[in-house]
């Protein structure tokens, strides 16, 4: 599935379970540039939700859309500062 | 009609100057309240009291991920909580098999020799099945995350313990008076 935002950077955590996925994409973003998307690719269930929650609760992020497709999720997140 | 807004010649009414300069002086008194208490940045101190491979887990998942949202986070490992810190002993953390309910064997069988090392041998397995990732990694994560994992010093003492004995970038040399400063000014606090 080829997605609607430009990405800048995917990050592939796939097999990696609860914090990795969250504190990854923690490191990830710091590395990007305001404006720039990462993409996170995880087969970690939780990541869903633990995501969502970590863009809510963190500041300078952007959470623009997660994508259950079965077996693996993505999420978009954007650097907003 | 009224002469209300006429100035009346009363000498307790503010003169408009006055009035301005009050705001501006509260306006100023505001912004230094704000900067003080409405910092976002929050506070997280978890004291870590066990040894076990069970409970070594919770106070580091939460830290790593605490400093993931970008808050400020102590953890204060004291007693058998020190050997989460410890180089050699954080690799051989144990599973007791007595006194878990949960565990699939009653505790008179549990209690018998090798058990608690079966339980351990059966834990890791799980661990290394799931990728879930192990001590040592949580452990360079949350240091690398800027999190501070402090050793209590008299327990340090009483264990026998070297400081040399713990991982690089662990903080030794404080007690409890150090952690109840931060967990004070903490949002959150924990104890495991």
């Amino acid at each position: 599935m080829s997605t609607k935002f430009d990405v800048t950077e995917t990050l592939d955590v796939q097999g990696a379970s609860c914090p990795m996925p969250v504190v990854k994409t923690k490191q990830a973003i710091d590395d990007l540039e305001e404006g720039e998307v990462l993409e996170v690719v995880a087969t970690d269930s939780g990541s869903m939700s633990d995501i969502e929650g970590w863009a809510a609760g963190t500041d300078g992020v952007e959470l623009l859309e997660q994508v259950d497709e079965g077996d693996v999720y993505k999420h978009y997140v954007e650097k907003t500062a | 009609m009224s002469s209300d807004t006429q100035p009346s010649g009363d000498a307790a009414a503010p003169t408009e100057a006055e009035l301005r300069q009050r705001l501006e002086d509260l306006e100023a008194q505001l912004a230094d309240l704000e900067a003080a208490v409405g910092d976002d940045q929050k506070q997280m101190t978890i004291v870590a009291t066990k040894g076990t491979l069970d409970m070594a887990y919770p106070p580091l998942i939460l830290a790593s991920t605490a400093a993931a949202f970008g808050w400020d986070v102590v953890v204060f490992h004291t007693f058998w909580g020190l050997d989460i810190l410890h180089e050699e002993k954080s690799k051989n953390l144990k599973l007791s098999a007595v006194g878990n309910p949960s565990m699939p064997m009653p505790n008179a069988l549990a209690a018998l020799p090798g058990m608690d090392a079966m339980a351990t041998r059966m834990m890791e397995k799980k661990i290394d099945e799931n990728n879930t990732a192990t001590i040592e990694e949580l452990i360079e994560l949350s240091l690398d995350s800027g999190v501070d994992l402090q050793a209590c010093q008299m327990t340090i003492e009483l264990m026998d313990y070297d400081e040399d004995d713990f991982y690089d970038g662990v903080t030794t040399g404080v007690g409890a008076a150090t952690a109840l400063q931060h967990m004070a000014d903490s949002d959150v606090q924990l104890l495991v």
